[in-house]
């Protein structure tokens, strides 16, 4: 019952993620593609759920669908583009790309027969059952792999700063902002005036 | 059952489409983003799928890492293409050939 189980999930999932594959490349609407994109990334959570490697699993969601396809979903909404049948440019590469593609599945087919990939030898090891996908692969994370994690820090820190850089235009004439210095300057003299008035009778 | 064959041949088909899409595509750049992110899913399923069945860790390991850079990757080729549409006003892959190539 199991087995069967997750063969159907696998099977079903794997449909819907080459199909929706297929649309991100096919759509003609950027915003339709982003959309299927974010369908692909949830059916390979489910099929990375069935590998029981469930902390990658919701990273992946969180990380992709949380973060990236929303950028891609901005930056598609903040540029005008537009929107129309695609025109006959790409038909010349339809030739080379048939022929790539077929060297690559004729090579893909012929290292991946199953008699390569013993049953036998790549076994399911069933784990315990307090066994914590994410507990062990922080026990590896942050002992093995300690300076890698933290040059991985670094390179989202650079990230962030390129990404700023490239945006960034400058300041434009006209633009409100603080002048710290100026703030700090500022005594109570300036700002504060008492006046003398009479008393309002009711 | 499902074999680890199972999973190898569905990440090549989702890579044959990734590599596809960036063949076929002429239009958009954000869709050629998108299609290495389909490529590179396709390589952590494999790295993942290889974990699985031979009771590795490291390989999840290396998706984490594998996510970290796709992340910064495609963060800052998005702040490259509004850089590019400010600049050219099109984001469309044949329009731009000012490097004539």
């Amino acid at each position: 019952m199991g087995l069967i189980l997750q063969q159907t999930v696998f099977y079903a999932f794997s449909a819907i993620l080459l199909f929706s594959a297929a649309m991100v490349v096919l759509s003609i609407n950027p915003v339709r593609a982003v959309l299927f994109l974010v369908l692909a990334f949830f059916c390979a959570c489910i099929l990375w759920m069935l590998l029981q490697a469930e902390f990658l699993a919701l990273v992946l969601i969180f990380v992709y669908i949380g973060a990236v396809m929303t950028l891609f979903l901005f930056v598609i909404m903040m540029l005008n583009l537009d929107i129309g049948p695609p025109r006959k440019g790409w038909l010349p590469y339809l030739p080379l790309a048939v022929l790539v593609l077929g060297l690559f599945i004729i090579a893909a087919v012929s290292a991946l027969k199953p008699e390569y990939f013993d049953p036998d030898v790549y076994q399911v090891v069933t784990q315990p059952e307090n066994y914590s996908n994410t507990k062990a692969l922080g026990a590896v994370l942050y002992t093995e792999y300690v300076y890698p994690f933290e040059l991985a820090a670094v390179l989202l820190l650079v990230a962030i700063i390129s990404a700023i850089c490239l945006a960034f235009r400058g300041k434009r004439p006209g633009g409100k902002a603080q002048r710290i210095s100026e703030q700090l300057v500022v005594r109570r003299k300036d700002r504060v005036s008492l006046i003398n008035m009479p008393s309002e009778k009711k | 059952m499902i074999l680890l064959t199972h999973y190898l041949i569905l990440s090549a088909l989702l890579f044959v489409i990734g590599v596809g899409g960036i063949m076929i595509n002429r239009r958009n750049l954000v869709v050629l983003l998108m299609c290495i992110e389909l490529m590179l899913l396709a390589v952590n399923t494999n790295l993942v799928a290889f974990s699985h069945y031979l009771n590795d860790l490291n390989g999840e390991v290396l998706v984490f890492f594998i996510l970290t850079v796709a992340a910064a990757e495609s963060a800052i080729g998005l702040a490259l293409i509004v850089a590019l549409y400010r600049n050219r006003g099109t984001i469309e892959v044949d329009k731009l050939d000012s490097l004539k190539g």
